[in-house]
Parts: C-alpha cells; structure tokens; sequence
C-alpha cells in the first residue's frame, strides 16, 4: 500500500492493483498462444493428423495383410502419433523459438523482467492445451475408428488399458509439446530447435536399431520418441518400457530441456 | 529518475558500453544523443534488463528494473520498432502485454486511440509500415502509465505530423512530472524536443549538459567583423581568453571569446570603421560535430568495421 499512497501527482490515472503476478503471465502467454494463426493451425495440424490416421488405419484394416500384424484398436487409432508428436513439438518451438525470431521476445522480457515466469507459462499454457486436445481427438480417433474395424479386434473403450493409453497419447502430446518450448527457448532458433526435436524423436530412435542388440536393448528404451511410444501402446513390445516408466523416462527428457532453458534464460542477454 | 553508474558491458572483446556515468531528471526531456553505434540502444537494453551490465549499474528510482513488482508501471521502453510478433493484430499484442499486469482492456483502448492506430488496432502488425510500428511501441510504452518513458529513436520512420505529435507527446509527459530519456543520432531533433542532453560516443560520455549550454559552449562568444584596419583591430582585440584568425587578403576576422557587441565598442573606441558585424551563433549541429568529431576521424582513418578485426589480427 506504500506504492499507493507514495504515487506522484503526476499519475493522472487510478492505479488499481495492476502488478506483475504469475497468474498474470499465464493469461498473457494464453492471448498469445490464440492469438497467432500459425500458432493454433499447428495445433490444428496435430488434431486433424491424430483423427484422419486412425480412421483411415481402421477402415483399410484387414486381418491378412502382413502391414497389419501385431495391429490393435489402439495402435491402429494412434498411428499418427509420429506425426503428431513431431507437429505439437514444432508448435512449442514456434511459442518460444519464434519469439526471438520475430524480435517480440524483447516486448515480453521488459513486461516480465524476471523472464522465468514467462517459460512456465508457456510450458503450462501449451502443455494443458495439448493434453486436453490430444485426449478429445485420441477418444474420438478410437470411437471413430471402432465403427469402421472389420475383423474382430475391436475392444470397447471401456476394455483394460483401452483409455490408459488414449490418456497417455495426450499426456505424450502436453510433454512434447513443453519439450519443445524448452528447445526452442534453449536455443533460440526456429529451425534448429525443429532439427534437435526431429533428432530425438525419430532420428535417434532410428539409428539405435542398428547397435548390436545388447547395447541396443540397453539404450533404446529410453530414447525421448521410443520411451514417448511406449506411453500410449495397449501391448508392449519386446524390450519396451512400460507405459509409466515410459511417461517417467518421457517427462525426465522434457524436464531436462526446460530446466536446460530456464538457465541459459536467466544465465544470458535476451 | 534514471541513475547510470560506471556502467560497463562488454560483448565479447567489444566494449559496447564503457563506464557510464549519468543521471536522467525527472521533469524535462532529456536527449540522448550519439553517433549510430555509439551505445545508446545497448544502454537502454542495460536500463530495463534486458542484458545484465558487465559491471555497474543501472538503476531507475533507486533500484533495478527488474526488482519491481510493476514493471511497466516504472518504466515504458520502446526499444526497437521490430519487438512485435508480425502475425498478432495490434490489440493482441497490447493486450497480451497488459495482462501480465492486470491492464485492463479499456486501457488498452486508451493508447490504442492516443497514438491514432485505432482504424489498424486489428491488423497484423507485420503489414504496419515503420511509422505505425513506431506507434504501436510508444502504445506499448505507454501502457502502463509509467512513472519513466525511454524512447530509442522514437520518431525513426515517422512523418512530419507524428514527429510533431511525438514532441509534443514527450514534452507534455515531462511537463507531468514523468521522467523523459528519448534517443536520437539526430540532434535537429532533439533540439526541439530536449532540454538536457546526454551525448555519448563509442560507449563513452562526451557531455553531460542541457541544449542552451551546448549552443552557447560553441558559438555564443564569437563573430566575424569586417573593417577598414584589420591589423589594428587584431592588436586592440587580443586577450587571453580571445583568439582572432583571418584570411590573408581579407579584411574579414573572426573573433571567439568576445561578444559582437564588445568588438564593435572596441572599434568605435579606436575609429575603425566596421563595415560588417555578424554575431556567430553556431548552430548545435556544429557544436554537435565538435563534440564527436574525434569519434568519426577515428572512424575515418580505419574505415568502417576495421576496428575489431585489426585488433583480433594482431592479439
């Protein structure tokens, strides 16, 4: 109340409570994030990929195609999720990569000068909008697509595992999503935050399957985009972690490029 | 009140800004003047944070800008034109910034009508041409309603009726009480709008003084006087704290330290005839020039951008 009552005569406006809270900076980085086209198209992009893949896997599903072996309902209703993973990660790469890139980082940074509150926000921000996105399309992917499957592997969404892992594809998306933000604020470039993400996404995992086996059985799992696969699979493949180890594994790799970002933000000039 | 102290920052083997020392009042419009690279945008940057000084400190009211609870209630930057994202309309962008502080959105109505961007409020930013870009970061600096405004050179782009709306904007601001530090390599400009002045060169305070000073530092002691006895006038007009040169062949002299009055009493005094008496007030360009002139023979001896190679090359 200090503030208050010390203000200069020279404030022709009342001062109502107007300060920087973190509550504040979550719902500046919320205008933000809608108020963008290329923002929410990313984030549509991911939605219509999620959906159009798992109708389509269940209506050309044939138990006699040897493209379809070891397919479940739930594997068939996520086999976007490579896509998708890739298409939320470059949107949390645009949120904060983009910010530098355009030069409106400065505006945000002279707004909310202890910066860190700004890279919560957007983790958070991003990270709930991906989750509750990616759990509305991964259900409707999976009802969608329960409709359409012909040869007796439908499982009801109520069926052991069937919503586990339609949560986790969501939960997947949010930590990918935050993955991102912390890349592109790591490294402050649009284009090379999207090329380290496809490197840990798909690249590495790819690469790891040409180790000798033992190594391979060692490493694998725990890549960021097998440990993210394992998330959200109904049946687990040999070697693969299980879905909460493969979230722990998952969230550890976000946490470290967020924890990454949050020191160069607060260690270097913007 | 902007108080710089030893300000130091250095990029790497460049020293951008090179101990700093003044204070900004509030009250009056204080110019901040300087070649372009001189370190004028980097000191601003210092000021709200946005790079951490190498050693010194920039404070304003007494503590750094970072440590208050309402930043943009302390301070309003316009930095550089280019700090919007060129996918957001104007009225996101504003309200996107007033919300970290609570703003509300009739504010933000406020300053969007202020610096006439109403008719554009919902237009990407990224098709504004430079003079709207500029008003849509005075819009942002004005937010807040800040106690301190610092402008990087605001009129950059503008035409002639905004660069009359800008001065008349930051003198009205001044003249609340506000403390006013606005940027410029233009000192016509700042000569219509500032009445103290800040001029750097290289990182380094050449002057720390007001308008009229600097006018009169230069040229308010001096004229030129055509007679009918040169030599004499000479003799009779040497002193001190006087120098007078001419041009061989010519009855024309110019003399510093005295004032026209003074030299045509002295003439009288003697019976020389005076043909021609013109009191030289230098314009503040010249004294301007004088100040940073060493700055730009530096320059022009290396040529542009040699400076940080050549030393480089020979470490």
């Amino acid at each position: 109340m200090n503030a208050a009552t010390a203000a200069p005569a020279a404030a022709p406006h009342s001062r109502p409570s107007s300060r920087l809270t973190g509550r504040r900076v979550l719902a500046s980085e919320w205008i933000k994030l809608w108020s963008v086209r290329s923002y929410w198209m990313t984030g549509a992009l991911a939605v219509i990929f999620l959906i159009a893949f798992g109708l389509v896997a269940a209506a050309s599903y044939s138990p006699a195609s040897t493209q379809n072996l070891g397919s479940d309902s739930v594997s068939l209703a996520l086999g976007g999720m490579y896509l998708v993973l890739l298409t939320v990660g470059v949107l949390g790469v645009l949120v904060t990569a983009g910010e530098y890139g355009t030069g409106s980082i400065r505006s945000t940074m002279t707004a909310v000068p202890r910066r860190l509150p700004v890279l919560w926000s957007k983790a958070v921000v991003t990270g709930a909008v991906a989750l509750v996105l990616g759990a509305v399309s991964a259900v409707i992917s999976y009802a969608g697509g329960e409709g359409l499957l012909r040869g007796g592997i439908a499982l009801p969404l109520t069926a052991s595992g069937v919503l586990r892992s339609l949560m986790l594809a969501a939960a997947a998306m949010a930590l990918i999503v935050i993955m991102g933000v912390g890349l592109g604020s790591l490294v402050r470039s649009v284009g090379g935050a999207i090329a380290i993400l496809a490197v840990l996404l798909l690249l590495l995992p790819a690469l790891a399957d040409l180790l000798p086996t033992g190594l391979r059985n060692d490493i694998s799992p725990y890549l960021l985009g097998n440990a993210a696969n394992s998330m959200f699979s109904l049946h687990q493949s040999a070697g693969a972690l299980n879905p909460w180890a493969g979230s722990g594994v998952a969230a550890a790799w976000t946490a470290a490029a967020l924890a990454a970002a949050a020191y160069r933000l607060i260690r270097t000039d913007v | 009140m902007i108080e710089i102290r030893q300000l130091v920052k250095q990029y790497g083997d460049k020293t951008a800004v090179d101990g700093l020392d003044f204070t900004v009042k509030p009250g009056v419009v204080t110019g901040f003047l300087g070649p372009n690279g001189a370190g004028k945008s980097t000191t601003m940057r210092l000021i709200v944070g946005l790079d951490a000084p190498t050693t010194g400190s920039a404070t304003v009211n007494g503590r750094a800008y970072a440590s208050y609870r309402a930043p943009l209630r302390e301070v309003g930057a316009l930095l550089e034109a280019r700090s919007v994202h060129p996918g957001r309309s104007a009225s996101s962008h504003l309200r996107a910034l007033a919300a970290t502080h609570g703003i509300g959105r009739r504010r933000v109505q406020e300053v969007i009508e202020l610096t006439g961007l109403s008719s554009v409020a919902r237009q990407r930013a990224g098709k504004f041409s430079l003079g709207m870009g500029q008003r849509l970061g005075i819009a942002a600096a004005l937010l807040g309603d800040p106690e301190t405004l610092m402008l990087d050179e605001p009129v950059n782009g503008l035409d002639p009726e905004g660069v009359l709306w800008v001065r008349t904007l930051l003198k009205g601001l001044a003249a609340e009480g506000r403390t006013v530090f606005v940027s410029s390599h233009l000192i016509s400009e700042m000569a219509q709008t500032a009445t103290n002045l800040i001029v750097i060169g290289r990182g380094k305070l050449l002057a720390d003084t007001t308008v009229n000073q600097l006018t009169a530092q230069d040229g308010g002691q001096s004229a030129t006087v055509t007679s009918s006895d040169p030599a004499r006038l000479r003799q009779l007009l040497a002193g001190p704290a006087v120098t007078v040169t001419g041009a061989p062949g010519s009855d024309a002299l110019r003399v510093t330290g005295l004032s026209a009055r003074q030299i045509g009493t002295a003439a009288a005094q003697a019976g020389i005839a005076v043909y021609e008496l013109t009191p030289q007030t230098a314009s503040l360009e010249q004294a301007f020039m004088d100040l940073t002139g060493e700055h730009v023979e530096f320059r022009s001896v290396h040529p542009a951008g040699t400076a940080g190679p050549a030393e480089r090359s020979a470490a």
